[in-house]
């Protein structure tokens, strides 16, 4: 199904940190990604474990943040490039989908001059007819019904599944070929969410694009998702294409997910719950395993003293060694069937 | 818009007319009438009795109640009982100075706060924004009559660049170049106390508005389109931000008409907030009456013109 295609987003040890006090604390650490033409790759985590962060980061969106490591992008560093350079590339060839689709529409604005916006800003000759024409159009295409009467409608008129719509339609205007979607169906009801995803796929295959999802809705991975990147408090803590990660998942962490999603073939009593809760920024362990401390049964010796991203299988990286021991508590030891002891 | 304009303006009557009722009630209730003080001594209690039944100050009061709004509309108040002319007269000389002083306060009050909000709140936290803060505080701080009252020891007596008192220099021709000069002469003082302790209310509901609106998802889209930071601010923040600043230009507007009292009475300018407590002082109980009633009007047509403007620059509140 993935056919070698150019590479189009390179992120080489990433790492975004945040000033808080006096001390800068990496939200992203040391993060490594590759992302071609036409795929997607879904980053997956809970909230706070950097998923989102990562995606400001390439964006350049990310406000007084130190920002280190490489992003290429089309064969150029765009980490830290000065606001009217990365100006030129952002709304243009990448753009980002947001998570709740209530808030991000500016609530003043008519939706025709919204979309209007961000084709003025990347090609200033195109006329206010001609922009309220190919507003219409891409309004169109998103599948909003009467374009010509929503172009002059202010976004509260809309409902939501209509106003995510809208930011799809800003967001490939100008045809970007990355496209960044941030939770794009997080705040939409379960009916909205399936049109939505089917609307992001079509627009990435018309338009040839890479797709970097941020989700944390494993259902939304499995039906998008060409490879996946799961990140636990900054890091990522396993990367492989999503059949090797939903048959055969390896890490504690990317097992714990799985399992506390309800499977509907058998019944089931409990769902599984991770323990703990994700560190703050602050608090996160900058040492050793950091899912440590959510898998407090496991045996202290099993973790690797400094973690690294180990490749067991061809592009099937999982961090640290504690995957090769681990068991969920429920089990007993000697039921364990996966480890490689 | 125009129905939800006329809508609001249908609702503008009964408040009028409660207003005039609640007017009308006070005057009642003050001790002594029309006649109680402008009649001389020797003349008979019958007499004044007569006098009284002839002025309808027996009928019942819903028929006086009718009498006073007859008047009223025709701008009909009584006689001022201290300045023995039309109450109407007199309040339309004052009216003039008022506004003038008012609007030379509300334009020192945009000019001044508009800038200080937006930099306050684009740079909040900076050195720059504790300055502008630091000014908010004291400003909320001091009292305005105190503050008038320095300015005025300062710069009208002590180093008498401006005038301490009244609206106009005596025997300048009305019209004239150096009448008008004269007038402004005496507005740039008090005007400027107003505005310098007014404008800090402005201020700082700009910045924390502008503060609150940076952090919106819909700025992030913008810079997400690719806007540069001068448009981000100006066409996405700014106008989002001011929404509450244009909902109380309708209430600058009644000060137009309703001025400063304190203001007024320390630079003993003749303006409408001076004769209201004068009046009050005085027992000129008509032209007291008269200035309630058309405070509460100017009132009641601050928040009609508030609705309309946030109506216009708001989508989200017209009605369909």
């Amino acid at each position: 199904m993935i056919v070698l295609s150019k590479t189009l987003l390179e992120i080489k040890n990433l790492t975004t940190s945040f000033r808080i006090g006096e001390e800068y604390y990496a939200a992203v650490d040391d993060v490594s990604l590759e992302l071609k033409e036409n795929e997607v790759l879904a980053i997956v985590g809970e909230s706070g474990s950097g998923k989102s962060a990562t995606a400001f980061s390439i964006m350049g969106l990310h406000n007084r943040a130190k920002i280190e490591g490489e992003i290429t992008f089309k064969g150029r560093d765009i980490a830290n490039l000065p606001p009217s350079k990365i100006n030129k590339i952002r709304g243009k060839e990448m753009s980002m989908i947001f998570q709740d689709p209530l808030t991000a529409l500016n609530p003043l604005m008519e939706i025709g001059r919204q979309i209007g916006e961000v084709l003025l800003l990347h090609n200033s000759e195109m006329s206010k007819a001609k922009r309220r024409e190919y507003s219409i159009e891409l309004l169109d295409r998103v599948g909003i019904p009467r374009p010509d009467r929503v172009v002059d409608q202010f976004p509260h008129e809309l409902s939501g599944g209509m106003r995510q719509r809208v930011v799809i339609a800003i967001a490939i205007a100008n045809k970007p070929e990355l496209l960044i979607a941030d939770e794009p169906t997080t705040a939409l009801d379960v009916t909205i969410q399936a049109q939505i995803l089917d609307l992001i796929r079509e627009l990435k295959d018309d338009l040839n694009s890479g797709v970097i999802l941020i989700t944390h809705d494993l259902g939304v991975v499995a039906e998008m998702a060409d490879r996946v990147a799961v990140m636990y408090a900054g890091q990522i803590v396993e990367l492989a294409d999503v059949e090797s990660l939903f048959v055969n998942p390896q890490h504690p962490y990317t097992k714990s997910l799985l399992s506390s999603v309800p499977a509907t073939e058998y019944a089931q009593d409990r769902l599984h719950v991770i323990q703990g809760i994700v560190p703050s920024l602050q608090n996160l362990p900058r040492e050793g395993c950091r899912f440590r401390s959510r898998i407090p049964w496991m045996d202290e010796s099993v973790h690797e003293e400094d973690p690294k991203l180990h490749e067991i299988s061809p592009g099937h990286h999982v961090r640290c060694t504690c995957y090769q021991h681990f068991y969920f508590p429920e089990e007993s030891k000697e039921e364990q069937t996966n480890g490689v002891t | 818009m125009w129905k939800f304009i006329v809508r609001r303006l249908i609702i503008t009557m009964p408040q009028i007319v409660v207003l005039s009722l609640f007017v009308f009630i006070l005057a009642s209730l003050m001790p002594g009438d029309a006649l109680s003080g402008q009649i001389d001594p020797n003349i008979s209690r019958d007499a004044i009795d007569e006098m009284r039944e002839r002025l309808g100050m027996n009928d019942p009061w819903y028929i006086q109640y009718k009498d006073w709004v007859v008047g009223a509309v025709q701008g009909d108040f009584g006689d001022s009982f201290r300045f023995k002319m039309p109450v109407t007269d007199l309040i339309w000389g004052r009216i003039i100075n008022t506004f003038w002083l008012s609007l030379v306060s509300v334009i020192f009050i945009y000019a001044i706060g508009l800038p200080l909000g937006i930099i306050s709140g684009r740079y909040n936290d900076r050195l720059i924004d504790q300055v502008i803060t630091g000014y908010t505080y004291l400003g909320f701080a001091t009292p305005l009559f105190i503050f008038a009252l320095v300015t005025l020891w300062v710069f009208g007596f002590h180093f008498g660049w401006f005038p301490t008192g009244g609206s106009v220099a005596p025997g300048l021709e009305p019209g004239s170049m150096e009448y008008i000069l004269s007038k402004l002469h005496h507005l740039l003082l008090p005007g400027l106390s107003i505005a310098l302790i007014g404008v800090v209310g402005t201020v700082q509901y700009l910045r924390s508005e502008i503060i609150d609106t940076k952090q919106k998802d819909f700025i992030l889209l913008a810079r997400a389109k690719g806007a540069p930071e001068s448009r981000v601010y100006n066409r996405h923040i700014f106008r989002n931000s001011v929404l509450p600043i244009a909902a109380f230009f309708g209430y600058e507007i009644t000060m137009l008409i309703s001025g400063s009292v304190f203001v007024e009475r320390i630079y003993s300018y003749p303006g409408m907030g001076n004769l209201f407590i004068e009046s009050i002082l005085l027992r000129d109980y008509s032209v007291v009456t008269a200035l309630v009633l058309l405070f509460g009007l100017a009132a009641i047509i601050g928040a009609l013109l508030s609705d309309i403007i946030l109506s216009i620059v708001d989508p989200r509140i017209r009605i369909k």
